[in-house]
Formats: structure tokens, sequence, C-alpha cells
């Protein structure tokens, strides 16, 4: 038995240390070389490059506050909203006190910056946050709630808003797998070349 | 819930089930030695692996040889592990500088990624150098599934072998498993996920310039560390933040294995939450398939090579029973919504977008899939997630807790859970043998006291283990201290993760801080006996079969194939899972589900 033992762990050390080599360093470099080489651009990270500046990722969301631009949902990564270094989300039970409150200052920050909607019932989507705190996308819903406001804020046409988010939106896979989300980096600077090109 | 909830759901296992039977007859290929075509083109590769290691692949193990195989590698690869974390800032490869990981934190991942487990108390990008997660964890997210997958495939060989004392080799099905299952099909998930978004770069975080600058309030500290405070308030600093850095990496990689392996820690801390980790509708269809098809498959595997592949059918549509309404329940909860934020969302005369309880979840994803995903990833022992289950409804996060307490049954982790289904399924033949007054068999083997006792065991330790640990949680002050949100909820936190890491699955009601020396040896114990006190009985049970004649079928035999067996498993499954928890789900969930109804 303790002949065995023996056998067995210098077995297993090398075993350990082979596929270190196979799955740890083979693997990882082989997908590294075919997806760098067949697809470059999402390998890297999807960047969206305006004017040669980096401004974003079509992937990942980024906060938005300001009256002209579409918001994004509520983010509960630290330090800061919508850090792409520590994505996570707040795990607030849903009967905890605290969570309530903080989603009813939210809506009243909704209704505050467009007081015609305060009848309107709210997107669920809009006053929650992701679970990865970078969720890219708002429900259409979402989107059309806030047309009015953005329009208002731009001097644009609703209709043309509301052209640009239909645009932006990212439809079910097939037509039926997933749900529908409108990209609201996309959508915002979508409106903003709008903006430069007058 | 809508029409299209219903067709997603439907179409999923559908897709499912048309991939069972080709994956099922390779795996089946590759355990029973007969040719194919990846055999042909890496047997090099195979041979290599045996030359450098001295194993010698003719030479089969008693049940003995190959539980004590299987302890040693998984005692090694742990303290290699631990060895690596512990020493990484002398390593290479640590360019963010990251220091020595704390003894208990090491020792809690170490055994967190042997067992297949992948709990993680940890944020991968501040603690672990890419050293540590390339030659340290990655790797055993190969290791673990494999270790699973060859223990099944020698406790299938108990059944199907007659006279002898010999199971297989362990090294032989460690290899083989890895090269010829794991790593092709991982590189094909990987390049398809790659195609949709997923980084797969070992170059820096690239910065992008914010569209809209924002800002935070930092707390200011002093030189001790602890807050400054003026008049009794906090002091801050205003920070502008106009650059976000965005986290790449070899990604794609990862997440194929992590998905396929039923091991689930992510490269992210949200986990497949992350757009980076799951990008859209259908990248989320690529990685619930991964979790799922294994599992599924290694049934009608099981069926191949004990020769009926009837026996495989029928314990896979036992799991479907038990998975399948649990995705109705899960997903319907998630729709109905939380009552308390319902009523702060509805406009004039109570108009509602019925849209359901989306906090911690994606937009791309939506309900449906949020709740699916939940399901699988706690029937499997993945428990990688793609929304956060501590802000689902109660009724809703009972779902996945549930499925965990099951036993990782349905279909549970690459091999671990259908061994763990067939003991189950020895437990119910000895049930209806005892109604009808005959000895029980089971696919022609004669079930007796031995055989008995060792499965009383694999069904009796992880209940244990699981309320033993979560009384010792509640009843301390160090175990309290982990938990985020007051209450019955509170209670859930504490429950689920000693319950998710008894059955090696992972994920978490992640507001529990388990970060703490407590959390970390508690739960280190909790995965140690989740899957090695299950695995050695279950192949002693291989042992004992395997050394038995065939008993040829008579008219006094039950027939394990039928609608009626199917039946009586589920019950044994479901009886067995309620009878332990229900007064711990008392406490729990359905505590908090009646609170928030009547709030």
């Amino acid at each position: 038995m303790l002949k065995e033992t023996l056998i067995q762990l210098r077995l297993s050390f090398l075993f350990v240390i082979v596929f270190t080599v196979i799955t740890g360093l083979v693997y990882p470099g082989v997908v590294t070389l075919l997806g760098q080489v067949l697809f470059p651009r999402q390998s890297n990270g999807s960047l969206i490059v305006v004017d040669g500046k980096t401004v974003g990722s079509e992937l990942i969301g980024q906060p938005f506050d300001d009256a002209k631009y579409f918001w994004s949902r509520p983010s509960a990564t630290s330090p800061y909203a919508y850090n792409a270094a520590n994505s996570g989300g707040s795990n607030s039970g849903p009967t905890n006190p605290d969570f309530i409150k903080t989603v009813q200052g939210r809506i009243d920050a909704l209704k505050k910056a467009d007081p015609e909607m305060a009848d309107a019932p709210v997107p669920m989507d809009l006053v929650t946050a992701s679970g990865s705190g970078l969720d890219p996308h708002i429900s259409p819903a979402a989107a059309e709630y806030q047309v009015a406001r953005v329009a208002k804020a731009r001097g644009l046409d609703p209709a043309k808003v509301r052209e640009l988010v239909a645009q932006n939106t990212q439809g079910r896979w097939l037509g039926f797998i997933g749900d529908p989300g409108v990209n609201v980096l996309k959508l915002n600077l979508a409106l903003d070349a709008l903006g430069t090109s007058k | 819930m809508t029409t299209n909830q219903w067709t997603q759901i439907g179409f999923f296992f559908v897709l499912l089930l048309l991939l069972v039977k080709p994956l099922g007859w390779y795996m089946a290929r590759v355990y029973e030695h007969k040719p194919f075509f990846l055999g042909k083109w890496f047997g090099w590769l195979e041979r290599l692996v045996y030359k450098i290691c001295g194993v010698r692949p003719e030479e089969e193990m008693d049940w003995k040889g190959y539980a004590l195989a299987m302890l040693i590698f998984n005692v090694v690869g742990g303290l290699i592990l631990y060895a690596i974390e512990r020493l990484q800032n002398h390593l290479p490869l640590n360019p963010a500088g990251q220091s020595a990981v704390p003894p208990d934190l090491a020792m809690n991942t170490a055994i967190s990624f042997i067992t297949n487990t992948n709990w993680q108390n940890y944020g991968g990008e501040s603690t672990m150098s890419y050293f540590t997660q390339m030659a340290g964890l990655a790797v055993h997210n190969f290791l673990s599934a494999a270790s699973g997958m060859a223990t099944l495939a020698a406790f299938i060989r108990g059944f199907a072998r007659k006279e002898t004392k010999l199971l297989g080799n362990f090294w032989v099905d460690m290899t083989r498993t890895t090269l010829y299952i794991l790593m092709p099909i991982c590189v094909a998930i990987a390049l398809a996920l790659i195609s949709r978004g997923i980084p797969q770069t070992f170059s820096n975080y690239p910065s992008a310039t914010l569209v809209q600058p924002t800002s935070y309030d930092q707390p200011v500290t002093n030189a001790q560390g602890t807050p400054v405070t003026v008049d009794g308030k906090p002091q801050v600093t205003h920070v502008a933040v106009t650059e976000q850095s965005l986290a790449v990496g070899p990604v794609a990689s990862q997440i194929a294995i992590k998905q396929f392996g039923t091991n689930g820690g992510g490269f992210y801390n949200a986990n497949s939450a992350n757009p980076y980790e799951n990008p859209d509708p259908l990248t989320d269809l690529i990685e619930m398939l991964a979790l799922l098809v294994v599992g599924f498959a290694l049934c009608y595997t099981f069926g191949v090579m004990v020769g009926d592949k009837r026996q495989g059918w029928a314990v896979l549509f036992a799991m479907l029973l038990l998975l399948v309404p649990m995705v109705f329940l899960c997903v319907h909860s998630e729709q109905a919504g939380n009552p308390l934020l319902n009523h702060l969302t509805v406009g004039k005369e109570g108009a509602s977008l019925n849209d359901g309880n989306m906090e911690g979840k994606e937009v791309r994803f939506g309900i449906v899939n949020s709740g699916l995903w939940a399901t699988i990833t706690t029937g499997t022992s993945c428990g990688a997630v793609n929304s956060m289950h501590d802000s689902f409804t109660p009724l809703g996060g009972f779902v996945p807790l549930w499925m965990l307490m099951l036993g990782e049954v349905a279909p549970g982790g690459v091999g671990s859970g259908l061994y763990v289904m067939i003991i189950f399924a020895i437990v119910a033949v000895f049930v209806a043998g005892l109604m009808v007054g005959r000895t029980p068999e089971y696919l022609g083997k004669k079930i007796q006291s031995y055989e008995m006792k060792m499965a009383s065991l694999v069904i009796l330790i992880p209940p244990m283990a699981i309320l033993a640990l979560t009384a010792i949680g509640v009843v301390t002050d160090a175990g309290r201290a982990g938990v985020s949100n007051p209450g019955a909820h509170g209670f859930s936190e504490i429950l689920y993760a000693f319950t998710s890491q008894v059955a090696n699955n992972g994920s978490a009601f992640a507001g529990l801080n388990g970060n703490t020396p407590f959390y970390n040896l508690m739960g280190s114990v909790a995965m140690w006996f989740g899957r090695f006190w299950l695995a050695i009985p279950c192949l002693a049970i291989a042992g004992s079969l395997a050394r038995k004649k065939i008993v040829p079928q008579s008219s006094g035999t039950l027939p394990t194939h039928t609608v009626l067996f199917i039946i009586m498993l589920v019950s044994t499954v479901l009886i067995v899972g309620a009878l332990t928890f229900f007064p711990a789900l008392a406490l729990g969930p359905i505590v908090e589900h009646l609170k928030m109804i009547h709030f």
C-alpha cells in the first residue's frame, strides 16, 4: 500500500504538470491565436472608435444623467457606476427596506427630470440595477419613457428620436430568443452625431 | 408567462435533447476504447502523456486502487494550487503586483477548484495574478470535470462488467476525457463565443473616454485608514471619472470550459451577467446548452455502456421531470415580480407594464432566460450565473436553492450528478423490493446490504453537512457577521452558501460576505465532504457490483425502464429532499414570501 501510494504521488505530480502545460498554456494560446486571426474586432473588446478616439465598447454600458441623453439603467458597481473593471449587482434582497427606498429615489429622480411623465407607469428595468452593473441596454419601453424628454432637451422632433431608437434596438435572435434591448451608448452617440452634422 | 416565454423554454429543451444522442454516443466510444476520428489524430499526444507520467495504460485498477489514485491526485493538485496562490508574488506573470493570497482564502479556493465547485470568495481581478488564473485555476476547470467523469466511467463499469475486480485505469480515463471530450469541444465553443463578442486577448485593458463624464464621493481616511468625520459627518472628496477601463483578457477560452465542465467560476466578478462574458441572446443559449448537455448526454453513454439504452433514457426523463417544472415556477415567480416594487411603478389608474422583477437581471436575457439559467445552473453543479439570485423574489430564489438541495441530480455535475442519481435509482429499487418482498436488482445486479449501506451514506452525508453547518452559521457571531440583508432573507443567504458548497455548485446569494476565516474554513469542509465522501462510497458500490454475476431476468424482476420506475425514481429524490429540508426552507424563502405578499 505504501509503495503504491508513493508511485501514485509521483504520477499525480507529473500529471498535474503535464496538463498545466496542455490546458493552461497550449489551450488558451491556440484559442487566442485563432480568435485574433478570425475575429480581431470581437477578440479585442468590440471597441467603438469615433474620430480616432475610443469612446467605449458596444457591449459595455456607460452612465448618463444629463436630460439630453437617454439614461442607462442604475448600476451597483463600486466605487462608481459602470466601472467596467469591477462588474457586479446590488445583491439586495427583495424585501430589504433600504432597497425599496433606493428604488423610490430613482423613480422620483426620473419624474423630476420629466414632470410630464409623472402619471405614466415606470418601466421596471429603468429603476433597478442590472446583474453586471454594465448592462448596455434598456428595454424599448424604458426608451419610449425618455423620448419626449430627450427630444425636448435637444429641440428635435420626437419622431426623429424614435427613429434612432429603432435603429439602435437589438431584436430577439431569430425573432424569438432573448429580449429586445436598446443600446444606450450607441443611441446617444447617434444623437450627438446628429448635432455635429448640422 | 407569455407565449414567447413558453416558446423559448420549449425550444431550448428540444435543442438539448437533439444533442444528447450524438454526444452520448461519442463519449461511450471514448470510455469503451472504440475507434473514433479524434483518437486517430491525437493518439500520439495520449501516448506521450502516458510516457512522460509513467502511466501503464493496460493495467486496470480495482475500486480501492481507483479511489486511491483519484484521492491522491486531488490532494496533490490541491496542494500545488495552494502553493501557487501563496507564492504568486514571487512567480512570473504578475503585472498588477498581487500579493500572496492569505492562507484561509488560498485553502478555500484550492479546495473549491479541485472539487469542481468554483465557489469564489475573492474578486479575480483584484486578488489573483495571471499566472494563478491560467496555470492554477483554469487547469483545474478541466481536471476537476475530468475527475468527475472518470469516476462515473468506473462506476458504470461496475454495472457493465461481471465477476471481475477491475474498474479501469484512473489515469487513462482522466487523459482521454480531457484530450478527446473536454478540450476539442471547448475550442469550438470558445470560437463561437468570440465571434459574438467575447474577448480573447493577452493585451492590457483598453481605456475609453466616457461620453458623459461622471463622478463619485470618496470617503476621506486618515493615515491609519479610518474614515475622518467632522461634526459627526463623514468627510468625502469629489472624484471625477472621465475614463472607462475596459477589462478584457483571455475570456472566451475560460468561459467555454467553465460552462462545459460545469465549473462555473467566471472570469469577471459578475460572471455570465457581464456583457463581455455573455454579450447577447445567442451566446446565452450556447452557454446554457454547454452547461447542461454533458450531464444529460452521459445518461445516453450510461445506456450504451450497460448494453440497454432504455435504462439511460429512463434516468434522463426522471432528471427532466425534476428540472422542467422548476423552470416554470422560477420564471413565473420572477415575471409576477416584487409587489413592494410593483406598486411604486404603477402609473395613473393602476396602469402597469408588468415587466417583472428586473433587479439583478440583464435586459437582453429578460425574465425568461434569467429564470431558465438560474434553474439549470443549480440543477447541474455549474453555478455560473447570468442574474443575481440574491435579488430574486422569495419563490424565484427558492427554485435554485431547491435544485441544490435535491443533491445535484437533475442532471448534476459532469459525472458526479449521474452517479448520485444512479444511487437514488438503487434506493428506489430497494424500496420497491421491500414492498413486494423480493431481493432488489438493478441492471441484473443484486442489491444487497453492502450496497444499501454505501447508498445510505451517499444520501445522508449532504443534508447532515448542510444543516449542521447552517446551524453553526446562524448561532455564531462570525456566521451572522457575513449576512447583508435583514430578516428571513439573511437566513436564506447562510443556508444557500452551505448548500451550494456541499453540492459543489458554487453559485451564491452573493450578498453574503464569505471571505472571512469562518466562512473560508467551514466552506472548505463543506466542499471536501460534498465531493469525496460521495465519490468513495459510489466507487465501493461499483467494486462490489463488478464482482457479482448477472442475474437472469425473471417474471419477478422490476423493469427499470418503464414509466412506473421513472415515477418511483422521481418520488424517491423528491421525498428525500423535501423531508430533509422542508423545515429549513420554511424559515427562509417561505417565510419571506408570506411576509412579502402581506406587506
